[in-house]
């Protein structure tokens, strides 16, 4: 049973996880199909020529990475794009008329977000386990990872639809922030391939521990430490928490 | 519903947009139960002063509460308390009218059987039912405003504002959401309306504020605020056009139209009628009809803020 206070809250995330699902087409079956045109293409390509990990085939390697790309892109892109509909539709005025709280507001978006990222990472998870002979040596760690970084990217992309004015703001917050860190966090070759200076940038981008740790899941090999990973995930996604509710309660860019 | 504190109360309540001062410290409250019209040309900040009432936007500085409720401190409370109709149209992409008033409910935690019946109630009264299934997009202005006033009831708060509420919209809806609106005063809510149709605001509206520069520049009972007003008005009909420089200086300077039926003076209050009639057999006007009456709502809000809606 909700308590009533939290109720709004719960309204909140269940409109938003009917608004990307109204839409599924846009929001759940083109990401995954996407991602395997990126399996088909570079798993093809690359299969034969290349093994990441002792004993395993670059697409069993790729495949985790992939699940992870669209996890995180589409979890910023849930938050992110339905609070920049929002404010340019008007309706965002309907909840800020309300007594949601900013946390249950903040609570609702990024529940959503981590829904809209699991469905999207099923999806791409399921054609991994039929067509790539795919197999998880421990889930916990899987699904702790899938949920955190879903959760740190809706919480990201809610920072973007907040500061964000208009469509143009958000796309370069994607096009030059999100989709570079997530090209270059590890989900297409493992960071020791790269020369020095690049892995150890690598080791800069929190996107890469969030790929690396989801990875573990799967191999019971990693890059780094899956604990570090974790470490840096739960930290990142404390400080963007952090932000978003100050930016929340203080209403900025949406209560002025 | 009866209550100690104010319907609302505005404390000190100021705004600023960098250098910009939209609101300089109003100060006023709203009695309960009143339908309460707050007046001002464009940029006056009424607009400004509604969504910090209603927690769109937050006040630099002052107070505002909803029936002793603080709109800050206390927000849950006082956001239940009031429900906005904002200027503004609003659409949504993805949900159906009668969706959106399902969900508008859900976040204040409102579900059920007696819910369900309000809302149908809701789209009965305010002839949205045959649209209920349609999305925000494929409605006209009219229906469109309609949906807002719907969504800010859904709730059923005790106090109701309008933000101009019949820009732009046509006669019968008008009639409509004038109807609804006297029903939910004669209910006992609180009324607040912004609107730049004065005549409509005489005609409703118990109390009126007027604003001006973010000041308030008068607060008044509607029938106080006519009759503190220095003057009235004769609109004389003629038998034949007369030309203004035919008539004595008296009524030439209280001349404030004139057209080819007669004219319409401007007569401050102790002057006697007999007077006029002196002046107008001097200006050897024939008079065919003479109507006298008091200032309206608009020539009393020309007065005081020395500029047309």
């Amino acid at each position: 049973m909700i308590p009533l206070s939290w109720l709004g809250g719960w309204s909140l995330f269940v409109k938003e996880v009917r608004r990307f699902y109204s839409v599924a087409v846009q929001t759940v079956f083109a990401p995954v199909v996407a991602s395997l045109l990126y399996l088909l293409i570079f798993g093809q390509v690359i299969d034969t020529r290349m093994e990441v990990f002792s004993g395993l085939d670059y697409s069993q390697f790729l495949i985790p990475g992939l699940v992870m790309m669209t996890i995180l892109q589409n979890a910023f892109a849930n938050t992110s794009s339905s609070l920049i509909q929002s404010k340019m539709h008007g309706n965002l005025t309907f909840v800020l008329l309300s007594p949601v709280s900013p946390l249950g507001f903040y609570l609702a978006f990024v529940g959503a977000s981590i829904i809209r990222g699991l469905a999207v990472g099923i999806g791409v998870l399921l054609v991994g386990w039929i067509g790539f002979d795919l197999t998880w040596q421990s889930p916990a760690w899987v699904l702790l990872f899938a949920v955190l970084s879903a959760a740190v990217m809706g919480a990201v992309g809610m920072i973007a639809g907040i500061v964000s004015d208009k469509f143009d703001h958000l796309a370069a917050f994607q096009n030059f922030i999100i989709i570079p860190l997530t090209f270059l966090s590890g989900v297409f070759y493992s960071i020791q391939a790269l020369p020095g200076f690049w892995e150890a940038a690598s080791h800069f981008n929190p996107f890469f521990y969030m790929v690396d740790g989801f990875r573990y899941g799967f191999f019971n090999a990693s890059d780094v430490s899956p604990g570090l990973s974790l470490l840096v995930t739960l930290v990142f996604f404390l400080i963007v928490t952090v932000i978003n509710l100050i930016l929340l309660y203080k209403g900025v860019k949406i209560r002025d | 519903m009866s209550t100690p504190f104010p319907a609302v109360s505005f404390q000190n309540v100021q705004k600023s947009y960098g250098d910009l001062s939209a609101l300089k410290g109003v100060s006023f409250d709203v009695r309960p139960g009143c339908f309460f019209g707050l007046l001002g040309p464009n940029g006056a900040g009424k607009s400004t002063l509604i969504n910090c009432m209603s927690g769109l936007v937050r006040p630099t500085d002052g107070q505002v509460s909803i029936q002793g409720q603080d709109v800050i401190k206390n927000y849950r409370e006082a956001r239940r308390l009031v429900g906005v109709v904002p200027q503004e149209l609003i659409a949504d992409p993805f949900f159906s009218i009668r969706e959106l008033l399902d969900i508008q409910s859900g976040y204040f935690a409102l579900r059920g059987a007696a819910q369900n019946r309000w809302i149908d109630y809701l789209l009965e009264r305010l002839a949205l039912k045959d649209k209920s299934d349609a999305l925000t997009h494929e409605l006209s202005g009219g229906m469109k405003r309609r949906v807002l006033i719907a969504m800010a009831l859904v709730h059923k708060p005790q106090v109701v504002v309008l933000d101009e509420p019949t820009a732009g919209v046509d006669v019968d809806l008008r009639k409509t959401l004038w109807d609804f609106t006297k029903s939910l005063h004669r209910q006992g809510h609180t009324i607040i309306l912004t609107t730049h149709y004065l005549e409509e605001a005489e005609a409703l509206c118990e109390d009126v504020a007027i604003m001006k520069g973010g000041e308030l520049k008068a607060l008044e009972t509607t029938d106080a605020l006519l009759c503190r007003h220095q003057y009235r008005y004769l609109r004389v009909k003629t038998m034949a056009p007369v030309a203004s420089d035919a008539l004595v200086a008296p009524l030439q300077s209280r001349l404030e139209e004139q057209d080819a039926n007669g004219f319409l003076l401007r007569l401050e209050k102790d002057i006697a009628i007999n007077e006029v009639l002196d002046w107008l057999g001097q200006s050897q006007v024939s008079v065919q009809d003479i109507n006298s009456r008091d200032a309206t709502l608009e020539e009393v809000f020309l007065d005081l803020t020395g500029e047309a809606q």
